[in-house]
């Protein structure tokens, strides 16, 4: 049970993180709904460091594109991965970054004393999106069955007078626009790249260099770190391996590719955007004393994490180069110290924005407030094994795979400060500081 | 009253709950049945009761059935006779009762309690998993004597009943709402006051008792042949004499209980269904003092016993348990285990190996969703339980790995090896060999203390028996931690002490050895099988060893258990080996004693069987050489058994079984020793142990040394004891 609230925070610990391979949607989890993505993700967590179900406290996931069926799908996932029914859970939703916000939310109920031992992370699958049926044929629905339900046939047909053949046939199109201006994030990212003057090259050459990363990454078995097989239900093969990198991933050939949301000027195209992707994550999360008592060797501790929100059009895609600032002040340090990043991919144009601003001095005087740039980020220390543009990116769950990465990566390159950061749908911003515990 | 409480209300309903004193079950016993009795005299005087409900107090039973003890108990026929009477004449009183009578069912309902249901009016019962329907008594050499064999044809119709009580069957509350034994499905709370609601309502008329609603196709069928064949006289005689042939067929005969059953209900509708009470009456007096129901009551009094755990205080939680080899014992285990662990690891030698094993315990959950026994979300909650492994990462923690792999003592040693590094001091190391000493495999072990023998029996889901096998080495805990968890699994499971072949393989050995060298003898193999059939297996020694496989019975033959054998001085054939390596393996690769081509298979609606079931491999004849020549089938029968039989009663000398009945279970659930004599011991009982020993003397006589009768079977000829006092 969690202790009374205590006056001095507690120190949290990141316990282990794991994930299951990211599949490109359509593929490996074709036939899965999103909560069974994350029971196969705490199921693995779980084994894999043979904590009891017992010791945890409570389940927080990030989801996104939530089904109706599971609103709260944090919930199935706990209790479909054998949690006690007496564990509650929660799910969180602040677009790309609802599994960093599932993380900090758990870390704070440790911080505070309201739980000692949190399984943070999230879910997230495109192959069965919920897809709606028109207004117009919606409100004849519940006209009909539930709100004004007709006494006569005449009332019936006055349901139906305004209503053409094709609102029974058409789906309505998914909304994936920015709410508030009605961008396409595919069109922020060009207007950003347009602003920043980067180039299609430089875009493909990040797309390209986000690939060989982690096709090698997968070659050389590094990333079984983090990944628990997946054996499909009814399935006799077992999904070890991302599918999304792709070693052909050349230069040449993506340079070949028009651009996805701008036909005539286009640079931001389909292969240096992420793509759709299923898949689910989890991080273990404690109090430094319940780690202690259980035996458990932490990887990392949370040193510090900010939020930010920016404007929606021009800085929708900023959130890192707000955030990560934020966050270092709160921790004290200076990003000169920080040995791992990992950040979010949304866009090739996105990350290279973002490196950029952070190391320009007009950005932190005029954004910041600050008397000098924030630094510059060596591309070597950056998303190592590839990032969302080439492993994938699970909306809900990537900040899962980010903050699990990035433990791997300070243990075994010897740092002692990571950053993990990235921007959401919103204009909101994030960027955690971890600090190694076995360095 | 002990066993009843009687409120009534204003509306004149008079509710009745059962709930009999120190037992967590109901069951119909004289006492029950002298309250129930008195119960009824007062009702008969009360003019202002409407209305009848009966429920049970227990949690999770309305009653079990009879109380199979006090029945054993009886000496007499006489005194079963006056038992059954008064049954039915208490029943007969309750459904006279000129008012409505309701029963309310939650957990189990089965033989009396069920039959005690029959005769109410109305049947609500909840949709708990817990409750099941049936009359079981088939499975103790018994019919349902208190009336079911009469009212649940009248209840459902013939062709829906009999197959009911010729398998005893249970159902679950949706089946027997379909088939109609039920009249509705309720949630299980309040079930009294809807039940009294519906005795009010059936006293008042205002309801009037529903009649189940039918599809369409039902309702075609039901106009036409099976009208004809449940209503009908010329019908029903077409289904008595397919059902005959069909128990003939099955049982060869063993089982007089299926049989009477059939008559019984054939004497009721010839007869009436006073006559048929009566009938029955007289069928059961005679079924229970019948050594065979008697056999089989004892294997369901073993199984009862087995079922508890003498250790289960030093039993420690398996929450996570790892199965190496994920074949099919591999995952038969797992399918056993996903309901009772949290995290099940399923290694084999890549992902997708394991991937494969996984299909199978998908497949199997799969099945018991559809079937409505679990929901889709617990099927998906017991998947999620697997984790497919190709190396040991993950193991930490594990409470016990059980080993599956190739009967390889090398092999079982490297991985005993391998496990035991990446686990602790925790962790049990459980192998799963039919033959291998575990004594051997914990050669080497640093932690000998850890280790037991796991035996199960393929496949793992459907094969009631588990063989636990302990060494010297065995720390207590663990021996009680393995049994828990068996029993969790939902196997009889029974303790040995270690030696090649542990119990069942060693027993089973001899007799396949006989049957080998009967062969080359030049015994038919189809005569062999069939003589054995007709002395009660479920299936021939040369068919089991091509359901075993050919390369195993060669594998087993050879190893630890041949060297036990040459000390006693036994010739051991080598044709199992010689035919292994010729490419027999029998039915996995086809090639074995008979013939598996696809033609053999069952074709639409099991017509395109062919008759005299599957041909002979003429090419065994060929490599095992000698000439064909009749053998009388008492010759085969009595080589064959007694080879088995007197390895038991050594088994039970030397201290492997602790306790004849164990001997008895294990042989029966094992190896399919003829369950209606109750196992070998019982066997032993039956015949007596002075007749056992004047024919294997004989038998020693001609085939030598393996008929020497074990030293227990003649002290117990001398003495003129039995295995079994009871």
């Amino acid at each position: 049970m969690a202790k009374k609230a205590e006056k001095k925070a507690r120190r949290v610990a990141v316990i282990e993180g794991c994930r299951i391979p990211f599949q490109r949607s359509g593929t490996g989890y074709y036939d899965l709904m999103a909560w069974s993505l994350g029971q196969f993700a705490v199921k693995g967590l779980l084994a894999r460091t043979g904590v009891s179900p017992q010791d945890i406290d409570q389940v927080l996931m990030g989801c996104v594109a939530n089904d109706i069926a599971t609103t709260n799908v944090a919930r199935e996932v706990a209790l479909g991965a054998g949690l006690p029914r007496t564990v509650p859970a929660h799910t969180c939703t602040v677009a790309c970054l609802s599994a960093n916000m599932a993380f900090t939310n758990g870390a704070n109920l440790i911080e505070t004393g309201n739980a000692d031992a949190v399984i943070a992370g999230g879910v997230e699958t495109f192959s069965d999106v919920d897809i709606k049926v028109t207004k117009r044929y919606r409100r004849f629905i519940l006209n009909m069955t539930m709100y004004h339900r007709p006494k006569t046939f005449a009332d019936t047909l006055k349901h139906l007078r305004n209503m053409s053949p094709l609102d029974f046939l058409l789906p309505e199109r998914p909304a994936v626009s920015e709410y508030s201006t009605g961008l396409l994030m595919g069109q922020t990212a060009e207007r950003l790249a347009k602003r920043l003057g980067i180039s299609r090259r430089e875009q493909d050459e990040y797309a390209v260099m986000s690939h060989q990363r982690a096709f090698k990454a997968i070659q050389d078995g590094v990333l079984e770190k983090e990944i628990v097989p997946v054996v499909a239900p009814g399935k006799d093969k077992a999904i070890a391996h991302d599918n999304g990198p792709r070693e052909e991933t050349t230069l040449e050939k993506i340079g070949k590719l028009k651009g996805a949301f701008d036909k005539r000027y286009g640079s931001v195209t389909a292969a240096n955007s992420s793509f759709l992707t299923d898949g689910g994550s989890s991080v273990l999360l404690m109090s430094e004393e319940k780690a202690k008592e259980l035996g458990l060797t932490p990887k990392a501790y949370l040193r510090a994490y900010a939020y930010t929100g920016q404007d929606l059009v021009e800085e929708l895609l900023l959130g890192p180069a707000f955030s990560i600032p934020a966050a270092l002040k709160k921790a004290g340090l200076s990003l000169s110290d920080i040995g791992v990043f990992e950040i979010h991919e949304a866009f090739a144009a996105q990350m290279i924005a973002n490196v950029r601003c952070l190391n320009s001095r007009a950005f932190a005087k005029e954004k910041l407030g600050l008397g000098r740039e924030v630094g510059e980020i060596d591309y070597d220390r950056l998303n190592r094994y590839g990032g969302s543009l080439s492993l994938g990116h699970p909306f809900g769950a990537t900040g899962g795979r980010l903050i699990t990465t990035c433990c791997n990566r300070m243990i075994d390159e010897g740092q002692q400060f990571g950053i993990v950061a990235g921007c959401g749908a919103g204009a909101i911003g994030n960027a955690i500081v971890l600090e190694a515990a076995q360095a | 009253m002990k066993n009843l409480t009687v409120e009534k209300n204003g509306n004149g309903i008079v509710a009745v709950t059962i709930d009999c004193p120190d037992s967590k079950v109901n069951k119909v016993s004289s006492g029950l049945l002298a309250e129930i009795s008195g119960l009824l005299d007062s009702i008969a005087e009360d003019a202002t009761v409407k209305g009848l409900v009966i429920l049970s107090a227990k949690d999770d039973n309305f009653v079990v059935g009879a109380d199979v003890d006090e029945l054993g108990a009886m000496k007499t026929r006489d005194e079963v006779v006056t038992y059954i009477t008064k049954a039915h004449t208490v029943l007969k009183r309750i459904e006279s009762l000129p008012f409505p009578k309701v029963s309310a069912i939650h957990g189990n309902c089965l033989g009396g309690g069920l039959e005690l249901a029959l005769v109410t009016d109305y049947r609500i019962a909840s949709d708990s998993p817990k409750t099941t329907l049936g009359l079981p008594e088939v499975q103790l050499g018994l019919i349902p004597a208190a009336g079911g064999t009469q009212r649940l044809p009248r209840l459902i119709g013939l062709q829906n009943a009999l197959p009911l009580m010729l398998t005893g069957r249970n159902l679950k509350a949706r089946k027997a709402l379909k088939l109609g034994i039920i009249d509705e499905i309720v949630i299980q709370h309040g079930m009294k006051d809807m039940a009294i609601k519906k005795a009010q309502d059936l006293a008042g008329g205002a309801l009037k008792k529903a009649s189940g609603k039918k599809g369409l196709q039902q309702r075609i069928l039901d106009s036409t042949l099976n009208r004809f064949l449940d209503t009908t006289p010329a019908g029903r005689g077409v289904v008595f004499s397919q059902a005959r042939s069909q128990v003939l067929k099955q049982t060869m005969g063993h089982y007089p209980a299926a049989l009477a059953i059939i008559s019984s209900v054939e004497f009721g509708f010839r007869h009436g269904i006073e006559k048929g009470l009566a009938n029955d009456i007289r069928i059961f007096g005679e079924l229970v003092m019948d050594g065979k129901s008697k056999a089989l009551r004892s294997l369901f009094d073993g199984m009862t016993a087995l079922k508890k755990n003498p250790y289960k205080a030093q039993a420690r939680p398996v929450k996570k348990l790892a199965v190496l080899g994920t074949g099919l014992m591999g995952h038969g285990i797992v399918s056993v285990s996903t309901g009772i662990c949290d995290t099940i690891l399923m290694k084999d030698v890549s992902l997708d190996a394991a991937a494969k094993g996984m299909k199978e315990v998908y497949r199997g959950l799969d099945k018991r969703a559809r079937s409505g026994s679990i929901t889709r979300f617990e099927r998906d909650v017991q998947y999620g339980k697997l984790l497919p492994c190709a190396g040991y990462a993950g193991f930490a923690g594990t409470d016990v790995v059980i080993e599956a792999v190739f009967e390889d003592l090398a092999l079982k040693r490297k991985i005993l090896a391998e496990v035991e590094a990446a686990t602790d001091g925790r962790t049990i190391f459980a192998s799963n060999t039919s033959a291998l000493p575990i004594t051997l495999i914990a050669e080497g072990s640093s932690r000998p203390e850890n280790i037991v023998g796991m035996h199960y029996f393929s496949p793992v889901p459907k094969m009631p028996l588990l063989e636990i096998i302990t060494t010297d080495k065995t720390a207590d805990w663990v021996r009680a931690t393995a049994l828990e968890l068996g029993i969790r699994q939902g196997k009889t499971c029974i303790v040995v002490k270690d030696c090649p072949g542990f119990y069942t393989t060693r027993i089973l050995i001899p007799m396949l050895n006989e049957s080998m060298k009967l062969i080359e003898e030049g015994a038919e193999i189809k005569a062999i099988d069939v003589a054995m059939k007709q002395f009660g297996y479920p299936v021939g020694p040369v068919t089991l060893v091509d359901e075993l496989g050919i390369d195993v019975a060669a594998h087993v033959a050879k190893g630890e258990v041949r060297k036990l054998f040459d000390a006693r001085g036994l010739k051991a054939s080598d044709g199992y080996t010689k035919l292994f390596e010729h490419g027999f393996k029998g039915r996995k690769n086809k090639v074995g004693f008979y013939v598996y081509d696809e033609t053999g298979k069952k074709g639409l609606l099991g017509l395109g069987k062919k008759k005299g079931g599957r041909p002979v491999n003429p090419d065994v004849y060929e490599i095992l050489g000698g000439s064909r020549k009749p053998f009388k089938p008492e010759e085969i029968q009595d080589r064959l058994s007694l080879a088995m039989i007197n390895e038991a009663a050594l088994c039970l000398q030397e201290g492997i079984l602790s306790c004849a009945r164990d001997g008895d279970i294990g042989a029966v659930f094992g190896l399919g020793f003829p369950p209606f004599t109750g196992g070998p011991f019982r066997y032993i009982d039956a015949v007596g142990a002075k007749t056992v020993v004047e024919k294997m003397r004989r038998l020693e006589g001609t085939f030598g040394p393996l008929y020497k009768p074990a030293d227990i079977i003649k002290q117990m000829a001398s003495k003129g004891r039995k295995f079994h006092a009871s």
